[in-house]
């Protein structure tokens, strides 16, 4: 299939982001670049100096809502891309209203009492809808650990399960953002099989 | 009886037992998990009073930190 074919194709989608740090931010980017048309990105937090190690960010847009400073970079990319951004903490209540109509969700947030808490509220109020779940990325090295891994139809993880962030394992921009991209190419995927 | 367990056959003594049992059992102490049976997410509280069978697919997912 042609680029223009695949972007046409990407572009009659939604997909819904729950977090805009290290992964929200670089697969938003990557889906932005492949001509997903419409990315709905939630995130209550504000760009900090720390946070350029590995998330899609510039200095100069520090202090600045991640929801707010990843629309305009995306629109850098590509002013096509359709980002609904809403600067909120997310909770079992507006993850339902926030995602719903969304074909695809991935969960990108940093602490794991998050992560298991969106694909809980999601596997069990919008049943439908797939996850891509990433787990697992902290540190430097060891490349070949990272996977994916198709748990059923709904659910679906990058990283290698293991590896927790921690102040002698902080995660770093290589693995951070190969994990982010790994979650982009599943959506890519099931996108291009319509799901 | 034999069940699935991430993929693999896992065998038990009792005929059937509580999610919470397998857990204790198999040693699986780290708490930031999403367990699914069939398909169909357990939510934690239910791990007491959701019972595994013969047969079940069990799944398992560590949530690490980090992103």
């Amino acid at each position: 299939m042609r680029l223009s074919e695949i972007k046409s194709h990407l572009s009659k989608f939604r997909v819904g982001i729950a977090g805009a740090g290290g992964l929200g931010s670089n697969c938003a980017v990557a889906l932005a670049r492949s001509g997903v048309g419409t990315l709905v990105i939630a995130d209550f937090d504000v760009i900090e100096e720390a946070n350029l190690n590995r998330q899609y960010y510039f200095a100069d847009q520090i202090g600045v809502n991640k929801t707010v400073a990843l629309k305009e970079n995306i629109a850098r990319i590509d002013p096509g891309i359709t980002v609904i951004a809403h600067q909120e903490k997310l909770d079992r209540i507006n993850i339902i209203e926030i995602f719903s109509g969304c074909n695809i969700i991935v969960e990108a947030f940093d602490s794991s009492v998050m992560k298991e808490m969106l694909i809980e509220t999601v596997q069990v109020s919008m049943p439908d809808i797939p996850v891509i779940v990433g787990s697992g990325m902290a540190g430097w090295g060891n490349t070949n650990d990272l996977r994916y891994r198709k748990i059923d139809n709904t659910l679906y993880v990058c990283g290698d399960e293991f590896s927790e962030v921690s102040d002698n394992l902080p995660p770093l921009a290589p693995r951070v953002a190969i994990v982010a991209n790994m979650q982009a190419n599943v959506v890519i995927d099931l996108l291009m099989h319509n799901i | 009886m034999k069940i699935l367990l991430n993929n693999r056959i896992e065998e038990f003594i009792e005929e059937s037992i509580s999610v919470s049992e397998m857990l204790l059992q198999k040693k699986f102490s780290y708490k930031m998990r999403i367990i699914k049976i069939n398909n169909l997410l357990i939510e934690k509280e239910k791990y007491d009073t959701t019972i595994i069978h013969d047969g079940d697919n069990v799944q398992m997912l560590y949530l690490m930190s980090g992103g």
